[in-house]
């Protein structure tokens, strides 16, 4: 019997990484991309980039923003979302927006579309003043609100405000294989309808058949006059995305038919039930402690006092921020669970949607 | 100088308790009004400073390239010089106190910054933001008070090995770097004792400490050098005197902050239960300001307001100047002094108060030219005799 003797590990470094090792000697205690940030913070290697070129304004409180992304971008499903983390008076922040444009633009860049939502320090800055030429951070795209491989024959989209974002994604890019296809949306009027001009024109032209709901003058539509409206919803695989009370409506229809299976949300914001007493969070690592309410998730509060914290989706689904709590109690603000954890635990917890329920100890 | 509890006037003897309390609730009401205003200017601030430091450097290694051309060198030289010190002074010391944490930008946060200095940021932290900035002019418990190393108070019983402390004062402060990393070790206390040696917290710090100042000479002394090919030597040169010279700057800011004429030392026991309010009067008291140009206070990383700095330290520098004019009213109104004053007075005094102190008490200030070798005769005994002779030759001053 032969055997094959694996090569020293040595051998096998590439030149790579020996030329790296010694930028490194150069530029210690700094890193090289350090330096390279300063010129390129676009290139590829480096942290995950984008530039916003343009700002397109879609109505008066909603704005398409055209971003070019870092050379290591990838090409995202339509219907998902993008988390970028931009500068609003000097404080990053995080916030995650559906992907708007169409997958082979000739130029690179994609777009996300975002609506003001009032007291929103995010969205606001994003639609009214944000500059072309700012840099900001990019995630790769992901969410899994996204048709499958096999596109249904018969769909139908229940949209309300901004919740049309992601279904536009996947209106412009699966034009072709999309032959049955309703769009039910509702917004105020029908001057804030975002996208609203393309869509007329995509029904118009017979490829879609547009529902639009104006609720200032005709009030919400609820699952019942939806199903009225479209008598065969019933054959049809349907995806939502809009305020939570919508969907929650919607989920229970769905589920009193038969259905739910055939039913997919994109909820924009985590649902918060319960808020509980608050206490002192100490970060152990960090060596901070802070004060914080029984309704402010942890995360928000440890931002707000300037811990660098891991984060994600922020609303409880993706387990990007979760940290071990050593010990002391916090509530799930989505139901009001309380999870206690004893020294030497390390129970692991969603900061994001948790709140000090008493005194908490986490490691951090 | 001596603690301000054993001074016959105790400046602060006018002040109540309510006094106290009230001068630092005006205090909070600064800081929350500047933490309240920090955005986007503030952000641009220090990205622009950083911006700016780093093609300083590479341009000032760029040009050291060819160092072997002495205008290159001299321009290099000068370049990295300043370079190496805004490194120090205005971005790594006040990232490292958390100063612009607000900005959640993990890339400037106070948790992930490594400077160019001996010392590791971690040890340094530690040292710095928690003792000295807690522990502000306590003698015996802020060691930054002469470093352990010097006499600082008239109450320290003089010896002849004092003598020599201008000198160790100068050759500290030409390898600066190395002396804080040595301080920030605690290194005189734990080399003392087999077991503090052995001990495996100190062992691990004292590596990291090693590995951080072989990278950093590797840096300066080897890898620039030999990329620099035939201006080898020149540029090992320009590296070793860019250090020396950030080193003699950092050093002469920072005897500035605390160690001028005028400045008070507090007792260990005056700090027991201490209130945010008296916490703040010892910082006041304790601090002196550096006067000058906008320049000027750049370069010094705004150590120039120390008062200010000691006052808050995790409000962004870029702040102090204008929240000076509100600190030294609030001195104004409570009736104490804010120390402040040019560059070079400062250093001078605060220079005039180590050479007075490393010579017996009162030896200094009564030695007149017609004296002088009367007085030299004496230091001479004192210096060779023993204890006996000392205390009778201070006995009979």
């Amino acid at each position: 019997m032969t055997a094959t003797t694996p090569r020293p590990a040595a051998a096998r470094t590439p030149l790579r990484d020996r030329v790296l090792k010694i930028a490194e000697l150069v530029t210690t205690p700094l890193l090289p991309v350090d330096y390279l940030d300063l010129f390129d913070p676009l290139r590829s290697g480096a942290a995950l980039r984008g530039r916003i070129e343009a700002v397109e304004r879609e109505t008066r409180d909603a704005a398409t923003i055209v971003i070019r992304p870092g050379r290591d971008w990838l090409p995202h499903r339509p219907g998902q979302y993008v988390r970028i983390g931009i500068d609003v008076d000097g404080v990053r922040q995080w916030r995650a927006y559906s992907i708007t444009s169409v997958l082979d633009r000739a130029d690179g860049r994609f777009t996300i579309t975002v609506k003001a939502i009032p007291d929103g320090k995010v969205s606001n800055h994003l639609v009214h003043r944000v500059q072309p030429g700012t840099i900001i951070q990019l995630d790769q795209a992901t969410g899994e609100f996204c048709l499958p491989e096999q596109v249904p024959a018969k769909a139908l989209f229940i949209t309300a405000g901004s919740g049309i974002t992601p279904v536009m994604g996947i209106l412009r890019n699966h034009a072709d294989q999309l032959t049955d296809t309703v769009l039910v949306h509702s917004s105020p009027t029908a001057e804030d309808v975002v996208f609203g001009a393309e869509l007329r024109q995509m029904a118009a032209e017979g490829r879609i058949r547009l529902i639009e709901q104006h609720t200032d003058t005709a009030g919400m539509l609820d699952a019942r006059s939806i199903a009225e409206l479209v008598p065969d919803l019933h054959e049809r695989a349907t995806w939502a995305c809009g305020p939570v009370g919508m969907l929650e409506a919607l989920e229970e229809h769905w589920e009193s038919i038969g259905a739910a299976e055939r039913l997919y949300t994109e909820r924009f914001r985590p649902r918060v039930l319960v808020t509980g007493e608050g206490g002192t969070i100490t970060f152990t690592r960090n060596a901070t402690t802070i004060e914080a309410d029984g309704a402010t998730p942890i995360l928000d509060a440890a931002e707000e006092a300037g811990v660098l914290m891991p984060s994600g989706c922020r609303m409880g689904i993706c387990f990007g921020c979760v940290l071990p709590l050593r010990e002391g109690a916090v509530r799930d603000l989505r139901n009001g669970e309380v999870t206690t954890a004893a020294p030497g635990d390390g129970v692991l917890i969603q900061t994001c949607v948790s709140a000090a329920a008493g005194a908490c100890d986490i490691d951090h | 100088m001596t603690v301000i509890q054993k001074k016959p006037e105790n400046p602060i003897a006018h002040l109540t308790a309510e006094d106290i309390e009230l001068l630092g609730k005006e205090l909070d009401t600064i800081r929350q009004e500047v933490r309240d205003s920090l955005g986007e200017d503030d952000a641009k601030y220090i990205r622009t400073v950083i911006d700016v430091q780093r093609k300083l450097e590479l341009g000032s290694r760029a040009v050291l390239l060819f160092s072997k051309f002495p205008p290159a060198w001299v321009l290099g030289t000068a370049g990295l010089s300043v370079a190496k010190i805004l490194e120090n002074m205005e971005i790594g010391h006040n990232i490292l106190h958390g100063q612009w944490d607000w900005m959640r930008d993990p890339k400037i946060h106070s948790t992930t910054w490594e400077w160019d200095m001996a010392s590791p940021a971690a040890q340094w932290k530690h040292s710095h933001n928690e003792l000295h900035h807690t522990y502000t002019n306590v003698v015996g418990k802020d060691n930054d008070l002469g470093y352990g190393i010097m006499r600082v108070d008239e109450d320290q019983r003089w010896h002849p090995m004092y003598l020599a402390q201008p000198l160790w004062n100068f050759i500290n402060a030409c390898f600066f770097e190395y002396g804080i990393a040595a301080y920030d070790l605690e290194l005189g206390k734990n080399l003392a004792s087999k077991k503090r040696r052995q001990d495996p917290k100190f062992r691990a710090a004292a590596k990291q400490v090693l590995k951080k100042v072989r990278n950093q000479a590797a840096k300066d002394y080897v890898v620039h050098p030999l990329l620099s090919g035939p201006s080898f030597l020149p540029t090992l040169a320009a590296n070793f005197t860019a250090n020396v010279v950030r080193n003699l700057w950092s050093h002469s800011v920072i005897i500035c902050g605390h160690f001028p004429e005028g400045v008070e030392t507090f007792e260990k026991t005056s700090i027991e239960g201490e209130t945010r309010g008296e916490w703040y009067v010892r910082q006041m008291l304790g601090s002196a300001n550096i006067s000058g140009s906008k320049a000027m206070h750049i370069m010094t990383g705004n150590l120039s307001h120390q008062v200010e700095h000691h006052l808050f330290p995790d409000l962004p520098s870029n702040r102090y100047a204008e929240i000076a004019p509100k600190v030294k009213d609030i001195f104004d109104r409570y009736g104490l002094t804010y120390h402040s004053a040019p560059l070079y007075k400062q250093v001078a005094s605060a220079w005039h108060k180590v050479i007075r102190l490393s010579l017996p008490n009162g030896w200094l200030a009564e030695t007149t030219p017609k004296n002088a070798p009367a007085q030299i005769v004496k230091l001479v005994r004192m210096t060779t005799g023993g204890k006996k002779v000392r205390r009778e030759l201070m006995r009979a001053a």
